[in-house]
């Protein structure tokens, strides 16, 4: 256990110093393009005066590592500055926003390993067979086309031909909104007691969840694969068929963990890919997360709400990686009762 | 170069592959002459003849202002290409070197340089082109920019991965003990060996580029109107579903099918050429 900590600690403070690097990397980009922020959020119409009031508050007359100073001042007090945009708070923005991306990734995410690991372990049961191409042919289309394309497919054929699910939105406009606590929409309707609305949220995310989750099931499925048969060229999966121990529990017993850890690492990668990707198919969809406010501060160079959207993106990101990381040890004996390092 | 010709062609997967990359390679390059209505891909307007399904002779239907689809989709075809060429040949000379330097080197170059790297690994790669496409504003120049910016990390992950048990190889220390300059091993000793997983993953991105950059686009932060472009058509298709499908399953289609043929072609080089994952 002590090792497993120890790890833990160990990524958090690398995350950490990575995080900080992103920030950096952000701001700088942010600050050294051309025109002037305060301009472009007043609008052609504001006076001189205005602007320079503007520039003044938002430190932008100060030297870039100046306004650095300032902005991991205000970051540390958990305070991403005000959006032009909204003129709100950053930070009360993404909580708004940022839940229904979530939800979405998470139901997006639990499809990629529910049919890609599954698909991945029949391509190699049935290597060379009729199984393995087909899985192979569909793994290589899904990642062949960015999210929206598959979203704009599944939408014309399973919401306009066959009107099985939703067009747009996260719950039908008639139903009343359950309290906002986590702000999952299937989690809030469960801890209201509205059945009604749960069953409806699941209706509307699922469609695009699967749009989102199809590359990553494609690229899952190729892992799996390629790692189980790997697997079975191993001796020690030659002498369980030796000892006549039925194929399928060598399949489940012996060869689909140590088959799964490194997957698992590119499952995470996935992941992250899919809090990008998400805007693609929040766009198709017309689901209200942080997509259409991210593209809407972008166009309106907007700087705190560009730098406090990409920084929460990449610590969700970083989170998802310690967590496979922690997964991974915990598959792995080997990382899990080695004397920390 | 016969032999992996023919390795290419004898596996129906990846002569499925050639065939796709040479379709979309040729018709962008001679789109001038195979396309019915080549001034289409301008600001053009056709209100006699505006959002019409396939017909002949507009194979694919026209668009809002009545241009030719199909004409749209093959120029479209030429400008991902240059994007997709131009970002390589940017990104993967400086993504090697920096993943060779830090690999031979070590040492606090290696932890400085993989740091860097990993900032910017830990980006969802569509949501830092985005900041960088939208802080600087939307065009084909700067959309190249912003697909360079989050391109080369991944080569230096690669290389340097590569480096790293490449420099363990014994004919690294021979060039050591005979003195040769570090720059020598790094350039010519090591990167020869580095080629085939290179070129590989340059094939497999080549179509990825094209997918970023469409996705770009998808969302208003790449090329802009009139130049064609199949993921703005997309966005722009998506308002008038379902109605009007062929203005979105045409382009779409396009994108599928030239990522596709380079994935395939990719895959088969990596068989042949034995590249890393």
């Amino acid at each position: 256990m002590n090792s497993v900590v120890k790890m833990l600690l160990k990524r958090i403070g690398t995350s950490l110093v990575v995080l900080i690097g992103v920030s950096m990397l952000i701001f700088t980009i942010a600050r050294v393009i051309p025109g002037d922020p305060a301009r472009i959020a007043l609008g052609p119409n504001a006076s001189i005066e205005q602007i320079d009031k503007l520039r003044e508050r938002l430190h932008l007359n100060d030297n870039i590592i100046t306004q650095y100073g300032y902005f991991i001042k205000d970051l540390s007090n958990g305070n991403l500055g005000i959006s032009l945009y909204t003129n709100r708070p950053v930070t009360t923005d993404i909580a708004q926003f940022l839940p229904a991306t979530l939800e979405l990734v998470i139901f997006a995410g639990f499809f990629m390993v529910a049919f890609g690991i599954p698909l991945g372990i029949i391509a190699a049961k049935y290597k060379d067979k009729w199984q393995d191409h087909s899985v192979r042919i569909l793994a290589l289309l899904t990642v062949s086309a960015p999210s929206f394309v598959w979203a704009v497919i599944l939408m014309l054929l399973f919401a306009f031909f066959l009107p099985l699910f939703p067009v747009a939105g996260r719950i039908d406009d008639q139903l009343l909104l359950p309290d906002n606590i986590t702000g999952f929409l299937t989690v809030d309707a469960l801890i209201d007691g509205n059945f009604t609305v749960f069953v409806n949220a699941i209706w509307h995310i699922l469609l695009p969840a699967f749009a989102l989750s199809l590359s990553g099931i494609g690229q899952a499925a190729r892992l799996t694969r390629a790692n189980m048969v790997e697997t079975y060229k191993k001796p020690y999966i030659e002498m369980a068929q030796a000892f006549g121990f039925s194929a399928k529990r060598i399949a489940t017993k012996y060869a689909f963990k140590p088959s799964l850890i490194p997957s698992l690492t590119i499952i995470g990668l996935d992941f992250a890919a899919m809090l990008g990707n998400a805007f693609l198919v929040e766009a198709v969809f017309a689901w209200p997360g942080l997509s259409r406010y991210g593209v809407q501060v972008i166009l309106r160079k907007d700087l705190n709400a560009i730098v406090g959207t990409v920084l929460v993106i990449s610590a969700m990101f970083l989170v998802v990686n310690i967590i496979v990381d922690l997964l991974i040890t915990y598959i792995n004996p080997r990382i899990r009762l080695a004397k920390g390092q | 170069m016969k032999k992996i010709f023919y390795q290419l062609t004898s596996n129906p997967m990846s002569l499925l592959g050639v065939i796709l990359v040479s379709i979309v390679i040729l018709s962008a390059i001679f789109a001038d002459f195979i396309t019915p209505f080549p001034e289409h891909r301008g600001a053009i307007v056709d209100f006699s003849n505006f959002n019409q399904p396939p017909h002949w002779p507009n194979i694919f239907g026209t668009d809002l202002v009545g241009r030719d689809l199909f004409t749209r989709i093959i120029y479209a075809y030429r400008i991902s290409l240059i994007l997709g060429f131009v970002v390589l040949v940017i990104s993967v000379p400086i993504g090697v070197s920096i993943g060779l330097v830090a690999g031979y080197m070590g040492g606090w170059t290696e932890t400085i340089l993989m740091r860097i790297t990993d900032v910017f690994l830990s980006i969802p790669p569509l949501v830092l082109a985005m900041s960088v496409m939208g802080l600087l504003e939307p065009s084909l120049f700067n959309g190249m920019m912003a697909v360079t910016i989050m391109w080369w990390p991944w080569y230096t992950r690669l290389v340097y991965n590569l480096t790293r048990s490449e420099t363990q190889e014994g004919y690294v220390l021979a060039a050591e003990i005979i003195g040769a300059s570090k720059f020598h091993i790094i350039f010519r000793e090591i990167l020869p060996n580095c080629w085939a997983s290179i070129i590989t993953k340059m094939a497999l991105d080549l179509g990825f580029v094209i997918l970023i950059a469409a996705s770009l686009s998808f969302l208003g932060l790449g090329v802009q109107a009139p130049t064609p472009d199949l993921g703005s058509m997309v966005a722009e298709g998506g308002n008038y579903l379902p109605d009007s499908w062929w203005l979105v399953i045409f382009p779409a289609l396009a994108i599928l099918i030239a990522v596709f043929g380079f994935n395939l072609l990719g895959d088969a080089l990596r068989e042949i050429l034995g590249g890393e994952e």
